[in-house]
């Protein structure tokens, strides 16, 4: 069984959200995937590091985000970690359109959901919250040598 | 994300360039409140030829400038949006309350001398 796993820590800043949108391309690239799928994880993983520094850390910039990537087999799975404050309700916070600010749209968990083959989110006020994204990929994307 | 930014009359024309993030979502609503608020801009035009990159951040900017522009009577125009971008916008919602247009010209046409 061939594996890769990667991870990325980074102050919660907004100038770190490309760096993790690079991050995701670069692996996206090494695996069998369309220019679409990459682009796709590309949205993916800004909606949810967005999320962790706009919601989770509330914009304070001194914390830390953790982005996790595991490939297994046929399998990436990308996993945000924040240490922030929490949702109080993951159910409603998953709906369309729901947002705490009038100025954004309410369509990151849209955006993930529709973009990955599976979501999941977990959180606990004042302990922080984990969004795990999988998708499945066609080939072995690991060369050999 | 670089910016460049065209005035006539009452039409702020600005053609992006970049990647629109949370990030650089903040840059682009400095760009249009100001001249919305200091030159009484009512038309914004973005072209979005050289986006590269938008997620809910950057369209949630630009609905915005758009719901901004509203109550004063001023119109939001979107010209040139690459395809990838544009799959991006539909799954949003955005094209169905936001004008698209080809390009600059139609979008500076539709309206004129009405």
């Amino acid at each position: 069984m061939k594996s890769n796993q990667i991870s990325l820590t980074f102050s919660s800043i907004p100038e770190n959200v490309s760096l993790a949108r690079l991050l995701i391309a670069s692996v996206g690239g090494q695996l069998d995937l369309s220019l679409n799928d990459i682009e796709e994880l590309k949205v993916a993983v800004s909606e949810a590091v967005s999320n962790a520094i706009i919601h989770g850390y509330q914009n304070v910039p001194n914390n830390i985000v953790y982005l996790d990537l595991d490939i297994t087999n046929n399998l990436l799975t990308i996993v945000v970690k924040d240490e922030g404050c929490g949702i109080s309700n993951v159910e409603q916070a998953m709906q369309p359109a729901y947002s705490t600010d009038p100025e954004r749209m309410g369509l990151g968990f849209v955006f993930m959901q529709s973009f990955m083959d599976e979501l999941q989110v977990k959180s606990a006020l004042e302990e922080g919250t984990i969004v795990t994204m999988k998708k499945h990929f066609k080939q072995t994307p690991i060369s050999s040598h | 994300m670089n910016l460049e930014k065209k005035i006539e009359r009452l039409t702020l024309l600005l053609r992006l360039d970049g990647e629109l993030d949370m990030h650089t979502a903040s840059t682009l609503r400095h760009a249009i409140d100001s001249e919305i608020e200091k030159r009484g801009i009512r038309t914004v035009i973005l072209n979005l030829q050289g986006v590269q990159f938008v997620d809910s951040s950057g369209l949630g900017v630009i609905l915005g400038r758009y719901k901004k522009l509203l109550p004063l009577g001023g119109k939001l125009k979107i010209t040139n949006v690459p395809p990838h971008i544009y799959k991006i916008m539909e799954l949003s919602g955005l094209p169905k309350i936001i004008s698209f247009y080809v390009d600059e010209a139609h979008a500076y046409e539709e309206g004129r001398g009405a």
